[in-house]
């Protein structure tokens, strides 16, 4: 099968879309993004072609006459248990490279200690993984880590070895797992491994297992976007402003879309395209990332408290506490004070989003305002308490008007991407046949 | 720091550094030869009437902007923010501040003379009064000021011309004359702005050149080398004349031969043809022209190197009228005009040099002339069709040129041309 894909190399995450050759999504991939741009491509990609091949499972068990309801169990089940491999096997080349570092410290009371936190990594991971288990998120820098970190912490107090010593190690550690890229076409292995694991399975889905994972898959064109774009392991032609890709993506998700804003990790942008989904004009913010995603992960930071979490507690707030800060360090100072006055804390986290959408506001001004249909895509625009600032603040100033937002938004400029290099392939295709 | 990028140099570039360097070594002697300087501005400088009274111009804006390229802003800014100098004034004011402070030395590693004379040449700019007011203070020297009325209705007047001509007889004039010892000499004055209305032709044939395609100059980051000599202090001088002809002929030539303009990237092939508002970043003035280079992208047409004169509306200086020329002169530069009047600049611009867009560099620093921009943005993209493009950066403080930034914005405003060329 020949597909198009697209990498989006943001400064929070890098994402992937693949396109089959119609331009339609087989899959998305996504991971934090690292100090080595190249493996967080290889990884999204990865990710994106697994999730492509379950697509294939999805569609090969619909053709197998499996009920409904069976097959949906039959996918969960199977997304959770490959996703239970995958940690596993992360997890093995983080005791491998950890007990390169504790060899090297030459201290035989760590050897214990270590094994005995991976141990207990190892036998959590099948709860990790269970129906209905939280996870605060999907990386598994922050899945281990803060498995590690909870468990080095009962370890040092037993033990009396230093918890930053233990910390120490895991951050080194860390670096080495996120920069080994996984297995190439480890998707049959670890679906295999996960069929085996499972309670409930079935034929047929070990059937479409294995035709989804002897399919071949071949690259025929990638485009580049983001912020890391300059360092991506492409060609100057096959790179694109994240400006375009989001400006394509959004005109690909919503066809009426005339503005849009992204906020992503460190920019904000404003956009204006066309009916083609040609981008008219734009606005970024400059020399200052406040009101950027950035700033509510410090802000997260700061309350001890995951990314994900500090929408879903905004929106519990019964007041909007003003905040006057444009600055990101200068927001942390009043949070806290406005801490110490007793002010709730989901009322200044009420307070924080709007700031940052207020930010927004000026920039969608200065880009030339918005226009109906107006998209909201960025990691951002999964923030419920941002969604709601912004919608508030769009009916305020330009009245009602339709507001995009896709559940895949944070992969727009991925798609955007992802567009172009299909573009590209049926513009080399006409040459070739032209030649 | 930026890594320094050979280029090959035009013939012109490395003459017209040599009329600076002499320049400079006259003002270095000054002390000595007992030769009258006078302080003044780019923006309505009165060159040929210091000249007629043998008084050598020093441009504070300009020394500011050589501090920048040669990365001693950095330190000159920090010096003035010490002497409590907030962070939002003017660049150029506290380059210059700290230049002072830290000895006078001027680009050529030489001593700048004290002025005899601070003369005020533009007042459009509230912040220049504000300068001048600060060196007055610290040279006492007198400060002749000539106020400049400001086209708000997009015209120069009988009456503006009266008074300004009527500022330059009653003020400007007498001050020369007690400061130099000599008197008025209009004969003298003339004969220098017969001199500049020559080298005003060539001048205004080596940036229309960009008209052809490929352009065979960049107007705007050459541009500033070419606009040297003629805004400091050679306007109406012999070697003014002699430089542009020779700029022009060199143009010609390459125009001849299809070459496009010499860039840090070397020789380039022609993508995108640029309009440009707003001065260069000078601290980085070589990596910021490069992100443009390597992309393809020549400025045809740019309205900084206009802020010392517009010459390319028809306006000359013309030696029959001495001092109601000077007076249309400083009132026509391209700081003095309203905002319709630089929207339809931009406009013509465009449309005359067959641009594929305009981009606007908006100063940090700058209140005066970055007020208005993104409407002047509108209302070019609005009148043209064409796209418009916005980048931040600052004149000389190094703080506020943000790279990756600007190379972001550039490569998607390029991109964005393209796909709209290309029609998706």
């Amino acid at each position: 099968m020949r597909y198009t894909v697209g990498i989006d190399l943001g400064s929070t995450t890098t994402k992937a879309v693949v396109l089959d050759e119609g331009g339609e999504i087989l899959g998305r991939g996504i991971t934090n993004s690292r100090s080595n741009y190249d493996v967080a491509c290889q990884v999204a990609l990865g990710e994106a072609l697994i999730n492509t091949r379950f697509s294939m499972v999805e569609s090969g068990l619909a053709e197998s006459g499996i009920a409904a309801e069976q097959r949906k169990s039959l996918l969960v089940g199977l997304g959770s248990a490959f996703r239970e491999q995958q940690y596993l096997a992360q997890l093995a080349v983080l005791e491998r490279e950890l007990a390169k570092l504790v060899e090297a410290a030459s201290d035989p009371s760590l050897v214990a200690i270590v094994a005995a936190i991976i141990d207990e990594m190892r036998a959590e991971s099948r709860s990790l993984y269970a129906a209905g288990a939280r996870r605060k998120s999907d990386f598994f820098r922050d899945l281990a880590g803060s498995r590690y970190l909870a468990l080095a912490e009962t370890k040092s107090k037993e033990s009396g070895t230093s918890f930053d010593r233990l910390v120490g190690l895991f951050d080194k550690a860390i670096l080495a797992v996120e920069n080994t890229p996984s297995e190439r076409d480890s998707f049959g292995v670890h679906a295999e491994a996960a069929i085996a694991s499972l309670s409930e399975s079935a034929a047929e889905l070990s059937a479409a297992v294995r035709r989804a994972a002897g399919t071949e898959l071949e690259q025929v064109s990638s485009v580049g976007t983001g912020y890391g774009r300059q360092r991506l392991p492409f060609p100057k032609s096959q790179i694109r402003s994240e400006i375009l890709c989001h400006g394509l993506g959004a005109h690909a998700m919503f066809p009426e879309t005339r503005t849009v804003l992204d906020i992503g990790g460190q920019d904000t942008k404003a956009i204006q395209v066309d009916e083609r989904g040609i981008v008219t004009s734009f606005q970024m913010n400059d020399r200052c990332a406040a009101g950027c995603g950035r700033y509510l992960g410090y802000i997260a930071d700061e309350m001890n408290l995951g990314l994900h979490e500090l929408g879903p507690l905004a929106e519990q707030a019964t007041r909007t506490v003003r905040i006057n800060s444009t600055c990101t360090v200068f927001a942390g100072a009043e949070l806290r004070e406005r801490l110490s006055l007793g002010e709730k804390r989901e009322d200044i986290l009420a307070g924080l989003h709007r700031a940052i959408i207020l930010r927004a506001m000026s920039l969608l001004a200065r880009s030339g305002g918005i226009e109906n249909e107006f998209t909201f895509t960025g990691g951002v625009a999964k923030n419920p308490a941002a969604v709601d600032a912004l919608s508030k603040l769009v009916k305020e100033n330009y009245g009602e008007l339709t507001i995009n937002i896709s559940p895949d938004s944070i992969y727009t400029g991925a798609l955007g991407a992802a567009l172009f290099a299909l573009r590209d392939s049926h513009h080399g295709e006409e040459v070739r046949a032209s030649a | 720091m930026a890594k320094a990028i050979a280029m090959e140099k035009d013939d012109s570039q490395l003459r017209q550094k040599q009329m600076i360097a002499e320049h400079f070594d006259r003002l270095a002697a000054a002390p000595d030869t007992g030769d009258k300087c006078a302080y003044t501005f780019v923006p309505g400088n009165l060159t040929e009437l210091l000249r007629s009274f043998d008084v050598l111009p020093v441009l504070p804006e300009i020394n500011a902007l050589q501090a920048g390229m040669r990365g001693k802003s950095r330190e000159y800014i920090s010096i003035a923010e010490k002497l409590g100098h907030s962070e939002d004034v003017c660049t150029y004011v506290k380059c210059d501040m700290g230049m002072l402070k830290s000895g006078n030395i001027g680009p050529t590693g030489q001593r700048l003379p004290d002025p005899d004379l601070l003369l005020l040449s533009y007042t459009g700019c509230f912040t220049f009064m504000k300068w001048f007011e600060i060196l007055g203070r610290e040279y006492h020297c007198p400060v002749v000021m000539l106020h400049v009325p400001y086209q708000g209705d997009g015209a120069i007047t009988d009456s503006m011309r009266d008074y300004v001509v009527e500022q330059l007889e009653r003020k400007v004039i007498p001050m020369l004359e007690q400061v130099t010892g000599k008197s008025y000499d209009e004969d003298r004055l003339s004969e220098c702005l017969a001199k500049s209305a020559k080298a005003e032709d060539d001048l205004v044939a080596v940036l229309e050149s960009a008209k052809h395609t490929p352009s065979p100059i960049d107007a705007y980051f050459g541009g500033v080398y070419y606009i040297g000599p003629i805004f400091t202090a050679f306007r109406g001088t012999d070697e003014a004349i002699d430089y542009y002809k020779s700029l022009r002929s060199e143009v010609e030539q390459r125009l001849a031969a299809g070459k496009g303009p010499v860039t840090p990237a070397g020789e380039i092939e022609e993508r995108y043809r640029i309009v440009v508002e707003g001065p260069p970043n000078w601290t980085n003035f070589r990596e910021f022209w490069q992100m443009f280079a390597e992309e393809g992208a020549v400025v045809v047409a740019s309205t900084y190197t206009k802020v010392g004169g517009v010459y390319d509306n028809g306006f000359r200086h013309d030696p029959s009228r001495p001092l109601e020329t000077l007076a249309e002169y400083c009132m026509g530069c391209y700081t003095n005009l309203n905002m319709p009047s630089r929207a339809g600049m931009l406009a013509k611009y465009v449309t005359d040099y067959n641009a594929d867009g305009f981009l606007i560099n908006s100063i940090k620093s700058c209140n005066s002339f970055s007020a208005g921009q993104l409407l002047l943005l509108r209302e070019v993209e609005r009148r043209t069709g064409k796209p418009g493009g916005f980048i931040e950066t600052d004149l000389v403080d190094p703080r506020y040129f943000s790279a990756s930034n600007v190379k972001n914005r550039l490569e998607s405003y390029f991109q964005m041309i393209e796909q709209k060329r290309s029609g998706g």
